[in-house]
């Protein structure tokens, strides 16, 4: 009976009647964990998240991710014994429930809580499964000490037998080539041009070709990633030109590993050590007005919704709402649609670009991004390869137990690069580029090398 | 400085992809943005214009000579039959792969409840099940998805008096697939064609499927299956069991998350790419600038609210469901605009205690000018440039007319054209 049937009873919700002897339950016991009940509420079961979920397509084992969001955060609240399943650590952590979900259930934060919680309580710590994501997960380390010796690095990193007892002792497939090191990292070749000095120089200039009073108040921290500073320093370097080229001061800001590989893997606590010197070095700059700029879209991604999502750190949340992706800061605060209009692109990049959006793109509404400013841009074309994952999701393509499975997810974009019309691949995500790379054999250039052609003399 | 277009459309729901698909045609700079992923992944991918009066009588032959006589305030009186079909052709040329436009009158299409559905437009892939035609009908169903019971689906229409035999049949389908495999997992299967085993050997998953429903055969004429016949591939692979079944074969329109919902998305995603419109998904327009005019909008993305401004805006973000409309103890209301929503002050009038009764929130939502602008309380438009389309608009009650998508694209339509007129 609804309660519109039944207006005479003495049932009077404004006073209390519980009387004296009423004790409150706590139904969830005290702790620090972010209450996911009102995320958990709002699933009304719908299963889009479970259509968007490129591993339930392709993997029988997987139940998706309505099993392991809302569903088991209930089963996990109302039964002690409850243990996480072990089906969590088939989750890549592309988070692209999060974009599906109607009722806005956040997902990939359900799932990075329980992975945590799984790794941390269930694994054995002495287990070889557990090793290998560790060190996969810790990338930057590996990167810091390859960086130190690249030749040697390059070589032992791909060298056949190594890579077999790689593969055997530890798990990590040697399907795949290690990524080249730069023999001078981002930082080093920064540090060489003389910094922030050298920016605040060029920015000044650029101001003044700009018409642009002297004293704008145009200064961004940027986040390089481990990928940008260790493997793909063109990257960074690009960010640099083309922000000062707009009149922007660069600074680069110590920092770690943004922690998306390690939210990957379920380990937490790294990835909060990271987070903290992060947030630390990023919160001092957004306070003296600096916003901060990733080119990487996982870092990006990392900064905004999954740090304030999973730590209580000072100053995060300032953090998470001054960090936008690189392309997408100047198209807020430039008219960067005109810019390209204008310009035309020769040489190198003249090409045509079989273009891929990162899964971690969509949750922060750029997957269109690269696609709809090069339209206008004269001398390339930039063709969408789909809407369907790359399938390596960072460390997962990596494991040799879902190597199989990373490629058949990557098949059907494999197979739209073969169809388009460039050789040429382009994406903003290192791993997808990795991957791209793999199945193809093109390589892959960011859209900030091609705006850098585009726009910076 | 703000992301700038000429029309802004906000939501990505079927009026919000027809409001920016014609506004580009019209000529304008236009974007699209949308809280999440389309929701059409939740729609059946049928396409009705009206299949009852709002009395409740039907279902109705010829949905476009009832449009004349609905009350003043539904949407279709607003736009007009003539903007009806004009919008039906611009959904036609934008999804060739859809049927039904041969004719003004509706046709019938069974639905997995085993009821009739009258409905304007059906995807090809639908075509061979129509409960019109007279041949008769074996339908398949997989014994792990329990939403389609296909003997049960068969009894339903039989007793609702299909001029046909039909007759249910549920198999295992090939491969060790889990007891709930997602549909996308079954339609990837079938787009690749991928080896499954069966007793020990490896078979293509087409081949493997048709033979097991080719013993189940009899004297039919055509072969129904739920819709997971594909996704990308979906005609290649209905074609294929065809072929190999030697009969017709026809995909049954499922409940959420819905294949059919899902390739209707993406061929309007298609239209709009193709008629450049930008599209940015994943964070929800919260808040605007403006007195008189809308001057920009602000998407929120944790924590930041990034400027969007253009000269038209269309708001297009759903109705109780897709959240455009809220209600709370005290109230209705529009949240992003703060729009007026006419309604009953007690809100025991809200709803009547039947079910399934004539509930009065079915039809609440934004009453508009006929230029489709929303209304004040005193029936004055509340911004110059701001169009209303879809399920935010009051005056009907699109579950029980089975008016949702009609009045979607026609309102879209008519907002979308509009407002790239007035941005010249």
């Amino acid at each position: 009976m609804s309660d519109a049937e039944s207006p005479d009873t003495d049932f009077d919700p404004v006073a209390s009647n519980t009387g004296e002897d009423f004790e409150p339950v706590d139904v969830f016991p005290d702790s620090d964990d972010f209450d996911l009940r009102p995320g958990a509420d709002s699933c009304y079961k719908c299963a889009t998240c479970d259509t968007n979920c490129p591993v339930a397509e392709v993997d029988d084992d997987f139940p998706g991710p309505k099993f392991q969001g809302p569903e088991q955060w209930r089963l996990k609240q109302t039964d002690d014994d409850h243990t996480v399943d072990d089906s969590v650590m088939d989750c890549s952590n592309c988070m692209r429930c999060d974009n599906a979900c109607p009722s806005g259930v956040p997902l990939s934060q359900m799932h990075n809580t329980a992975r945590g919680e799984y790794v941390s309580e269930q694994m054995d710590t002495l287990s070889v499964e557990y090793v290998r994501n560790r060190i996969l997960a810790n990338y930057r380390t590996s990167a810091f000490f390859a960086s130190k010796v690249p030749r040697l690095a390059n070589f032992a990193m791909n060298f056949g037998p190594a890579r077999w007892v790689m593969e055997k002792t530890l798990g990590v497939t040697s399907e795949r080539d290690f990524p080249e090191f730069a023999r001078q990292t981002f930082r080093e070749w920064w540090a060489e041009r003389g910094g922030q000095a050298t920016s605040r120089e060029n920015a000044k200039e650029a101001r003044e070709r700009r018409g642009l009073p002297e004293d704008a108040d145009k200064k961004v921290a940027y986040f390089h990633g481990c990928y940008s500073n260790y493997n793909t320093t063109e990257v960074g370097k690009a960010m640099v030109r083309l922000y000062e080229e707009f009149g922007y001061e660069v600074v680069a800001p110590e920092q770690k590993c943004s922690g998306t590989p390690m939210f990957a893997n379920g380990m937490l606590d790294d990835a909060r050590r990271h987070a903290e010197v992060n947030v630390s070095s990023m919160s001092d700059l957004v306070e003296r007005g600096y916003d901060a700029i990733a080119s990487c879209t996982s870092c990006s991604m990392a900064l905004r919704q999954e740090y304030p999502e999973l730590f209580d750190i000072d100053g995060i949340e300032d953090v998470a709402a001054n960090t936008f992706e690189a392309v997408e800061y100047l198209r807020i605060h430039e008219d960067l649609r005109e810019e390209v209009r204008e310009a035309e692109v020769d040489g190198d990049l003249a090409e045509e670009f079989a273009y891929h959006a990162p899964c971690h793109s969509r949750n922060q509404g750029l997957d269109r991004q690269a696609v709809e400013l090069f339209r206008d841009l004269d001398g390339v074309d930039v063709e969408d390869v789909g809407d369907s994952c790359s399938g390596i999701s960072g460390t997962y393509g990596w494991k040799e137990e879902k190597y199989e499975k990373s490629m058949q997810i990557g098949a059907e974009m494999f197979e739209h690069m073969e169809d388009a019309d460039g050789e040429t691949g382009m994406t903003e995500c290192p791993t997808c580029a990795m991957q791209m790379e793999h199945g193809s054999g093109y390589e892959i250039r960011h859209p900030l090398e091609l705006l850098e052609a585009a726009l910076v003399e | 400085m703000a992301i700038e277009s000429d029309v802004l459309v906000v939501g990505g729901g079927l009026a919000g992809l027809t409001g920016a698909l014609s506004a580009a045609r019209e000529g304008a700079d236009v974007r699209l943005v949308s809280y999440k992923q389309s929701t059409l992944r939740q729609a059946s991918g049928l396409v009705d214009v009206l299949g009852y009066t709002p009395e409740g009588d039907g279902p109705l032959t010829d949905p476009f000579a009832t449009i004349p006589s609905l009350p003043d305030r539904h949407p279709y009186r607003t736009v007009g039959v003539e903007t009806v079909r004009e919008a039906l052709s611009l959904f036609d040329d934008a999804v060739p792969t859809y049927e039904g436009d041969h004719t003004d009158a509706n046709a019938l299409v069974p639905t997995h409840g085993g009821t009739v559905k009258p409905t304007a437009r059906y995807p090809a892939g639908a075509s061979a099940g129509l409960a019109s035609d007279d041949r008769d009908t074996l339908l398949v169903g997989v014994e792990e998805m329990v939403d389609f019971d296909a003997p049960h689906v068969a009894a339903h229409l039989d007793a609702a008096g299909v001029p046909f035999d039909v007759r249910g049949e549920t198999i295992r389908f090939p491969g060790d697939l889990r007891a709930d495999a997602k549909v996308t997992r079954y339609a990837k299967l079938l787009d690749t064609d991928g080896e499954v085993a069966v007793r020990g050997r490896k078979v293509p998953a087409r081949d493997a499927l048709a033979q097991r429903v080719n013993p189940l055969l009899e004297s039919e004429a055509r072969v129904g299956f739920p819709a997971i016949l594909g996704d990308d591939e979906h005609a290649a692979v209905r074609a294929a069991l065809e072929e190999k079944l030697g009969v017709d074969v026809f995909e049954v329109p499922m409940g959420p998350p819905s294949l059919p919902g899902l390739r209707l998305e993406d061929a309007l995603f298609d239209a709009l790419d193709d008629a450049g419109v930008s599209i940015e998904t994943g964070n929800p327009v919260v808040d605007f600038d403006g007195e008189d005019r809308v001057e920009r909008v602000f998407v929120e993305k944790n924590g930041a609210r990034i400027p969007n401004s253009a000269d038209q805006y269309v708001l297009a973000t759903g109705g109780f469901v897709g959240k455009g409309i809220e209600s709370d103890r005290e109230g209705v209301s529009e949240p992003i605009f703060d729009c007026h929503v006419p309604h009953a002050e007690d809100r025991y009038d809200w709803f009547e205690t039947e079910l399934f009764g004539d509930h009065a929130f079915a039809r609440y939502g934004v009453a508009t000018d006929d230029d489709l602008r929303p209304l004040d309380a005193s029936e004055r438009p509340e911004f110059d440039n701001l169009r209303a389309a879809g399920s935010v608009l009051g005056g009907y009650d699109f579950a029980a007319e089975k008016s949702g998508s009609g009045v979607s694209i026609a309102t879209g339509y008519a907002a979308g054209q509009r407002a790239a007129q007035e941005a010249r």
